[in-house]
């Protein structure tokens, strides 16, 4: 049992000087750019560049816009699984893992191609359709994510009750989805909704093919002309990504733990 | 899990009413799956279809097989097909050994409490951090100029670019990419390793079982499954990875995705269907591990319970 720690130990120690090594180098590189002295020159000049404003704006309202998309086709269908169609589970279950091993840019490529200009639905025609496009895109690459947070929620409460109960008061489906359930699962819909705003906040691919000025494109645009500014935005992009977890976490404690019924 | 779907399950069945009027009841039973299905048809399985039937047709619709079979004959594309297998598969079985080896350090080590929820954290993190910021990350680390590159070079004297070392090379990316298979890892397979009951190691004692005995009798074949069906996940995580490749190279590595995003932006191959091709073989290759993925997954969760 000694030797088993001993090597727990070096394991642990190994682990933690690959993964703390290049996020220190790369403070530290951040820091350089002023010749001879530490300073945060490089995240001013990143942090006041247009570019970089009118860009993460982008990024945040498509984000946001994703997660409110998402939201309102995972939470109703996640619902009437539980509540009407458990039969239909593993389908969707195996639909919502499909963007994890269908590459993003398989995905986005079929859209270049289907919702083009000249397609009976043109989505790439207007501004605004394609902007609308990354959207529903991002939230496809979100549905993992959102589908198994939303429904891990579900699990926590009694769908059943709750809806007879909303119903004998007399509400209807809208109202039950939109005032009983949601609030209940908030939490975890909460948690899919960073989650997801950790992925899209930073997205290359779908982006830069559907040609939007997002963050994303923007950071690959500094990486290949600047030295110094990529290592503050790569810190920046962890601070984000750590951010968005840091959330998950602490609203996971308010979560309830477990079910109000064995199950 | 299985009480609650069995009372769903019995509850569902109980006010069916007789035959005939389940034709009229269907569309009210789908209606609160409707907008998913539509959307998922419409944004992920209809595109993903339209581009394999592409990869069937010539360019004015006739049915072939010649964009299939370029693949393999046109020696740049077979060659990024397997620089990009290689890379993902290496990078896959090492981040999962090197997961499992940080998940059982941190969960069965013996070591302090605040390892196991400091790592945990941070991979959470570090499974998501990936993409352009990643290879900045690593530029500033072990670029021609990256803070470790020069200190190696002027404390130790070793010059790790005269050494071969590049980040465009096969080891160069299988080594990134560690940086988020790793963590992705360990945040699946914690779960799997505390699935393991207290129950089954004082059994096994009690049964007079050593303690390789009971690891290659009880924790391999109760880890196996959910591991190898992590395996194959990371495999198609860094199968469809682009951007922090692209940030080190921009469009000259030769990967998969890389020479699709060209394709896409230019046509770089001078024929649009070979596009369709290209995607069809990636979906083929993630598709594959995908229905292996899945098999694993039940298997392991079966396991779990």
């Amino acid at each position: 049992m000694k030797s088993g720690k001993f090597w727990a130990w070096v394991i642990f120690i190994v682990g933690a000087a690959y993964f703390f090594i290049p996020l220190m180098a790369t403070v530290e590189f951040s820091l350089r750019m002023r010749r001879g002295v530490h300073s945060f020159d490089a995240y001013q000049i990143v942090l006041g560049d247009a570019r970089f404003q009118s860009t993460f704006l982008y990024s945040v309202i498509a984000a946001i816009f994703t997660i409110i998309l998402g939201i309102l086709i995972v939470v109703p269908a996640a619902y009437w699984i539980r509540l009407r169609l458990p039969q239909l589970r593993p389908i969707v279950e195996f639909i919502t893992l499909l963007p994890l091993v269908i590459p993003a840019i398989v995905i986005v490529f079929g859209y270049i191609r289907m919702y083009g200009s000249n397609s009976p639905l043109p989505f790439l025609g207007s501004n605004m359709g394609a902007n609308a496009l990354l959207v529903i895109g991002y939230a496809t690459l979100s549905l993992p994510y959102m589908y198994r947070a939303v429904d891990t929620g579900l699990r926590t409460i009694d769908v059943r009750t709750l809806t007879e109960a909303a119903q004998i008061l007399g509400a209807g489906w809208s109202t039950i989805v939109g005032r009983v359930i949601l609030p209940n699962v908030l939490i975890a819909v909460l948690s899919g909704a960073f989650l997801t705003f950790a992925i899209v906040i930073g997205e290359f691919t779908m982006a830069s093919l559907l040609n939007r000025p997002a963050f994303g494109p923007y950071l690959q645009n500094i990486g290949a002309n600047r030295a110094y500014e990529p290592a503050a935005l790569a810190i920046i992009a962890f601070a984000i990504t750590w951010g968005c977890m840091s959330l998950i976490q602490i609203l996971s404690r308010f979560a309830p733990k477990s079910a109000n019924r064995p199950n | 899990m299985t009480d609650l779907t069995l009372s769903n399950q019995s509850l569902a069945a109980k006010p069916a009413p007789p035959n005939e009027a389940t034709a009229f009841r269907l569309p009210t039973q789908w209606i609160g799956v409707a907008p998913f299905f539509i959307f998922v048809l419409m944004f992920l399985i209809l595109p993903t279809i339209y581009l394999v039937v592409g990869a069937f047709q010539t360019g004015d619709g006739r049915f072939t097989l010649d964009n299939i079979l370029q693949l393999v004959s046109d020696p740049s594309i077979s060659a990024s097909y397997w620089v990009s297998i290689k890379i993902s598969f290496w990078s896959a079985i090492i981040g999962a050994f090197a997961g499992l080896a940080i998940a059982i350090a941190i969960v069965r080590g013996g070591l302090p409490s605040w390892t196991r929820s400091a790592t945990l954290t941070f991979s959470g993190v570090a499974s998501n951090f990936a993409g352009l910021p990643l290879a900045f990350a690593f530029l500033a680390t072990l670029g021609r100029v990256g803070i470790v590159t020069t200190l190696l070079r002027d404390v130790l004297n070793i010059n790790i670019y005269a050494m071969g070392f590049n980040f465009l090379t096969t080891s160069g990316l299988i080594a990134v990419y560690l940086f988020f298979q790793i963590p992705l890892m360990v945040v699946i397979i914690v779960p799997a390793i505390d699935g393991l009951k207290k129950e089954w190691g004082e059994a096994a004692a009690t049964l007079g079982a050593t303690q390789s005995q009971y690891w290659r009798m009880v924790v391999i074949p109760v880890i196996w499954p959910s591991f190898l069906g992590t395996v194959i996940l990371l495999f198609a995580n860094a199968f469809g990875a682009i951007a922090t490749a692209y940030a080190f190279a921009g469009p000259a590595l030769n990967i998969v995705p890389i020479k699709l995003y060209s394709q896409i932006n230019g046509d770089v191959l001078h024929n649009p269907q070979l596009g369709y091709a290209i995607a069809f073989g990636m979906i083929v290759i993630t598709g594959l591990a995908n229905v292996f993925y899945i098999w694993f997954r039940t298997r392991s969760e079966r396991w779990l319970k």
